[in-house]
């Protein structure tokens, strides 16, 4: 996955939003001396390549009370878990789930996913409903609420960073 | 970023239609916001004013691409650590002083300290990891991502 030194220039002008005008990308176009078009085709092959995931807005779920979250960790089979861990990302109440190796004997857990409620009950619930897609694949759960927030800077990647 | 619920009435049925549908992409063409405006039966220069007005009133926390950051070149690690409370501000203080820790959440378990690690180059993980146990005297659990399951978060506003 390439990126040249202009779709650089385009990631820094873009990472944080379009402008709003109502020709965003001649906007971008003009501050990087670059045409509409090409700003517009450069943004579209990212998007088919997977640099770009989409281009979209995010609402701020904490606005919409949606304010409670709990990080759900799960033992699940190994020969199962790709196809189970796809299952739980495609739930619309999960924000991030992964992959990851376990760390034995502290940590059995491989599948990791991001539960959000507007309260914990609501977590609880959504959680009760992955164990029941999980099944007898599961061998174990936690769920890890995070009690203060110790650091949050966004990741924003500049030159050569 | 705004944590906390915004008032019931502090959004009409207009501004929930264009948070549910922008959610799911923005079209990139010359016009974008008449497009999309068209759809949710708005004009072009309400559609903008009003993503303005959710913007400023907090309801909206990122508008334009969204980039997958690995595929930009970097790397990233969730780290967690099992801190005795006795240590634990100390530890806090040593761990995010490192600028490649980009968040770090204190969470009710044994392993009490979860950060992620980021840097430009799959090395400079271990390299950070490694010092920050140095400093410590703990260990540092490392859990790369070793599939990323990515598609449904949506928020029914």
């Amino acid at each position: 996955m390439t990126i040249d030194a202009t779709d650089r220039r385009l990631i820094n002008a873009t990472q944080g939003g379009l402008p709003l005008t109502p020709e965003p990308y001649a906007e971008i176009a003009g501050w990087l001396g670059l045409g509409e078009a090409e700003v517009i085709d450069r943004l579209k092959a990212m998007q088919d390549r997977g640099v770009i995931r989409r281009i979209a807005l995010a609402p701020n779920h904490y606005a919409l009370g949606v304010t409670a979250n709990g990080m759900s960790v799960w033992d699940v089979a190994d020969d199962r878990a790709e196809a189970l861990g796809t299952r739980v990302g495609a739930l619309d109440y999960v924000s991030h789930s992964y992959l990851r190796p376990r760390a034995l004997p502290d940590w059995p857990y491989n599948l990791f996913a991001m539960i959000h409620g507007h309260d914990k009950r609501e977590v609880e619930a959504k959680r009760r409903e992955i164990a029941a897609i999980l099944g007898d694949a599961c061998r174990a759960s936690d769920i890890l609420y995070s009690t203060r927030i110790l650091k949050k800077t966004g990741l924003r990647l500049t030159e050569g960073s | 970023m705004r944590r906390t619920a915004l008032p019931p009435d502090a959004l009409d049925a207009t501004d929930r239609a264009i948070l549910n549908a922008l959610q799911d992409g923005f079209p990139l063409a010359p016009h974008p916001f008449a497009e999309a405006g068209k759809a949710l039966g708005i004009g072009e220069e309400e559609l903008i004013a009003r993503i303005r007005n959710l913007r400023e009133g907090g309801a909206i926390t990122r508008f334009g691409p969204f980039f997958d950051a690995e595929a930009m070149g970097g790397a990233f690690c969730l780290c967690a650590m099992a801190v005795p409370a006795a240590h634990f501000d100390a530890v806090v203080t040593l761990v995010n002083a490192h600028p490649e820790v980009a968040h770090n959440y204190e969470r009710a378990h044994r392993l009490n300290m979860w950060f992620v690690l980021a840097t430009g180059r799959p090395e400079g993980i271990e390299r950070v990891a490694r010092k920050i146990e140095a400093e410590t005297g703990l260990s540092v659990l490392r859990f790369p991502k070793l599939k990323e399951f990515f598609v449904g978060f949506r928020v029914k506003a």
